[in-house]
């Protein structure tokens, strides 16, 4: 006698569990696989993966929707007496059932594990194609495993296999981490860095505003300390700080003071300053006239020392502005800027050459804020023109240098907290960040901007964001703003909502084929440095090391207790490295 | 009328076939199987479901009377007219649900209806555990338009539960088939579903 029963059996032919049969769908909006009885909808979350085996192709898609539906309409109206235990098992999966909505993205070869180049999906499997959980090996396929190249970042939803980042593509232009605070932003940009940092694929110029990334950073859900950069690597990482206070009291003291010169502030700075000084637009552009007036390098100081009303009026007269504009732009930066101590009148050493020597030796540098962290003005004035000064050097030397022999100079990221206030659309015409994001790689400088504001950010910089590292977002705004020109963004949003509020975020772009909900790696425990170790001996063996900041002295040395004999002047090492 | 004691299982004659069903004359007044149960009958055999069951009088033409008023139990009045035994008759009606075709069985219509005086056998536990492994007859039940066929399909799931191993696994798997049956009727499936639990 024939039998009808073990209808699922094709399905374990794929490896991952099977869970249903397409029922109709299309490629824009994704296709529909109602579930067999024995899969359950609680266990199927929206962001898993699943794959579809066609008739002569595999799909890899993602669940981006998960429906309950019935057979009859009436059966909302009139429930059945599912008291009865009997009748709740024969009606689930039958008359009531499941179905989820899954887009497909990639076509993975017919043989699990063959070494094809992925395609994107461009139709979607025919009726009845049976579905399944994506097995930890399709998902390995699709993310690749850890090497040179690819950077472990976690693990999708429910899963085992590894998420990687393709390291290349994601330095090759700029990339966001966003997320309200408290979603582990500083955690996972830590985690991001180590694996750029890793990589040697590109140089890291970190504005660190809140002392998360150079010696150590803080774990605030088991509340504890983790390890900085500079601990994990400590010859490939500088450390420049700009609180002395802060920073001397710590076991190891930083590798550059950095101090800032008045002349170095150039009326740009100021503009960029505008809408977080609450400063009008006419005394910002009385800058300029200042600039004019006193001369380029001299006018910050020759208008800060201005003093009493009569001084400032007399001035607003000879350079034509007006006067109550002047005056209250006067009193905003003397109260800002006259009380930042690492604003000197002639700073000891060029903190951009500094950098800059860093940068070239393939180091990576973390500026600490230390208090200044806090001071939002300062933490933007210092990041503006130290990034604006590097990148004018980045762009000379790559215009230079393309003309001269074709050869490109090393990556760098610049690495900026609080983007939005660099990049709001009234700012980022004006502030360096915002040319670099326009302009992109084409001078070998990207961003990697972290966020938690994201509808702050100019339109056109975001669209020029390639990879984007999203932790829970609660705002529509934000939401809008991060899902524009991402397409199937009506699906990604509801994976973004349902991820948790710690340690998971949703990632798309560039850096991955597919977007991708990720429990992100642990980061803080003894076993987890071991495992990024690893990884880093691993990269590193067989290829060129890069110069290690303790080839040449630097004010760091004294404070190693390992070589005393760096206890000699501080001064002379500095001239030393600086020159 | 005899009973055929090297055969305890056939228990009715055809008498008046189509090919959805046929109704057969029971060898025994009262005879009947079960409302709901399987039978078979002809060789290679067509498996058939009762749904209805007639006792009445064999001649149309001659009502059956009333005896009993003098007597003081229902079988003292068949006790004391030994004749009515003669003169009435039971039928079962059944439906076709499906037929052998070498070792295997189909869950469709034969071909051509079983021959009159066809032999009618009531179906034991473990044909009944191999018919009702597949469920596909639920199909030529539920499309049925006999009156009360709900209450049949529900009786022939109880029965047919009894014969297997695992009667609480069988329910649930036939109740999911009938679910697919009736996806769009689902005040039917809750009352057949009822009737099985």
């Amino acid at each position: 006698m024939s039998t009808n029963g073990n209808q699922s059996d094709p399905g374990k032919l794929m490896g991952g569990t099977p869970l249903g049969t397409v029922v109709g769908g299309s490629l824009s909006e994704g296709v529909e696989v109602k579930l067999n009885d024995d899969a359950s909808v609680e266990d199927i979350p929206v962001g898993s993966y699943v794959v579809i085996q066609g008739e002569t192709k595999r799909f890899f898609g993602m669940v981006n929707e998960v429906k309950l539906a019935a057979t009859d309409a009436r059966l909302r109206t009139t429930p059945a007496n599912l008291t009865d235990p009997f009748v709740a098992e024969v009606l689930s999966g039958t008359a009531a059932y499941g179905t989820i909505t899954v887009r497909p993205r990639l076509l993975l070869p017919m043989i699990a594990g063959s070494d094809v180049e992925l395609a994107p999906a461009r139709t979607v499997p025919a009726h009845f194609a049976r579905a399944s959980k994506a097995s930890d090996a399709d998902v390995a396929q699709v993310f690749g495993v850890e090497d040179d190249r690819h950077f472990a970042v976690g693990t999708p939803l429910d899963m085992e296999a590894v998420v990687c980042l393709d390291l290349k593509a994601f330095v090759e232009r700029s990339n966001g981490v966003f997320g309200k605070s408290g979603t582990g932003k500083s955690f996972l940009t830590r985690l991001l860095l180590i694996g750029v940092l890793q990589s040697r694929l590109s140089s890291l110029l970190i504005f660190d505003m809140h002392d998360e990334y150079g010696w150590a950073g803080s774990d605030a859900e088991r509340g504890r300390q983790v390890k900085g950069l500079k601990q994990l690597f400590p010859a490939q990482v500088a450390v420049f700080a700009l609180d002395a206070e802060k920073s001397m009291g710590r076991p190891v003291k930083p590798d550059v003071m950095v101090e800032i010169g008045y002349g170095d502030i150039e009326p740009e700075d100021i503009m960029v300053l505008r809408e977080t000084l609450n400063i009008s637009e006419v005394a910002a552009e009385s800058s300029y006239s200042l600039e004019r007036h006193f001369g380029k390098g001299k006018w910050l100081k020759a208008f800060l020392e201005l003093e009493g009303r009569d001084a400032i009026f007399e001035l607003a007269n000879d350079i034509n502005i007006n006067t109550s504009a002047l005056a209250s732009f006067h009193s905003r930066l003397t109260n800002r800027f006259a009380r930042l101590p690492f604003l000197v009148e002639k700073p000891s050493q060029d903190s951009v050459q500094a950098l800059m020597d860093q940068l070239d030796k393939g180091n990576h540098v973390v500026l600490e804020f230390g208090r200044y962290g806090d001071d939002v003005p300062a933490y933007m004035l210092v990041a503006n023109l130290l990034t604006r000064r590097i990148y004018a050097r980045y762009r000379d030397r790559q215009m230079t240098e393309s003309v001269e022999n074709g050869k490109s100079t090393t990556p760098l990221s610049i690495v900026i907290e609080e983007a939005h206030r660099f990049l709001s659309p009234a700012v980022a015409s004006q502030s360096t960040f915002g040319i670099i994001a326009r302009e992109m790689r084409k001078y070998n400088v990207t961003l990697l901007v972290v966020d938690q504001r994201p509808s702050g950010i100019d339109p056109e910089v975001m669209s020029q964001i390639a990879t984007k590292v999203c932790c829970l977002l609660d705002d529509d705004r934000d939401v809008d703003a991060v899902m524009t020109g991402t397409s199937g963004s009506r699906e990604l949003r509801s994976v973004l909502a349902g991820l948790e509020s710690r340690q998971q975020a949703l990632i798309f772009g560039n850096a991955v084929p597919i977007p991708v909900a990720v429990r992100i790696r642990d980061y803080g425990t003894t076993d987890s440095y071991d495992s990024l170790m690893r990884t880093a001996s691993r990269r590193s063996a067989g290829k060129k090391t890069a110069t290690s900041i303790e080839d040449t002295p630097s004010p760091s040395d004294r404070s190693e207790p390992a070589e005393p004999q760096a206890a000699a002047g501080r001064k002379d090492d500095e001239d030393e490295l600086f020159g | 009328m005899t009973t055929n004691n090297q055969e305890p299982n056939r228990i009715a004659e055809v008498v008046e076939t189509t090919t959805t069903g046929f109704t057969a004359q029971c060898y025994e007044l009262y005879g009947a199987p079960a409302l709901g149960s399987l039978v078979r009958v002809g060789d290679p055999a067509v498996y058939a479901v009762v749904h209805n069951v007639t006792t009445a009088a064999l001649d149309l033409g001659r009502r059956v009377m009333a005896r009993g008023a003098s007597e003081a139990t229902e079988e003292a009045v068949y006790h004391n007219n030994p004749q009515i035994s003669r003169l009435l008759a039971t039928h079962i009606e059944a439906l076709v649900v499906g037929h052998d075709v070498g070792d295997a069985t189909k869950y469709r219509l034969p071909s051509s209806p079983p021959r009159i005086h066809g032999f009618v056998y009531c179906c034991d536990a473990n044909e009944i555990a191999a018919f009702t492994d597949g469920l596909d007859y639920l199909h030529l039940l539920t499309s049925a338009s006999t009156p009360a066929i709900d209450e049949v399909i529900a009786a022939n799931l109880r029965l047919a539960a009894e014969s297997h191993s695992d009667p609480d696994a069988f329910r649930i798997r036939a109740g999911k088939a009938l679910a697919a049956e009736l996806a769009s009727d689902i005040a039917r499936l809750n009352a057949i579903l009822r009737g099985i639990s």
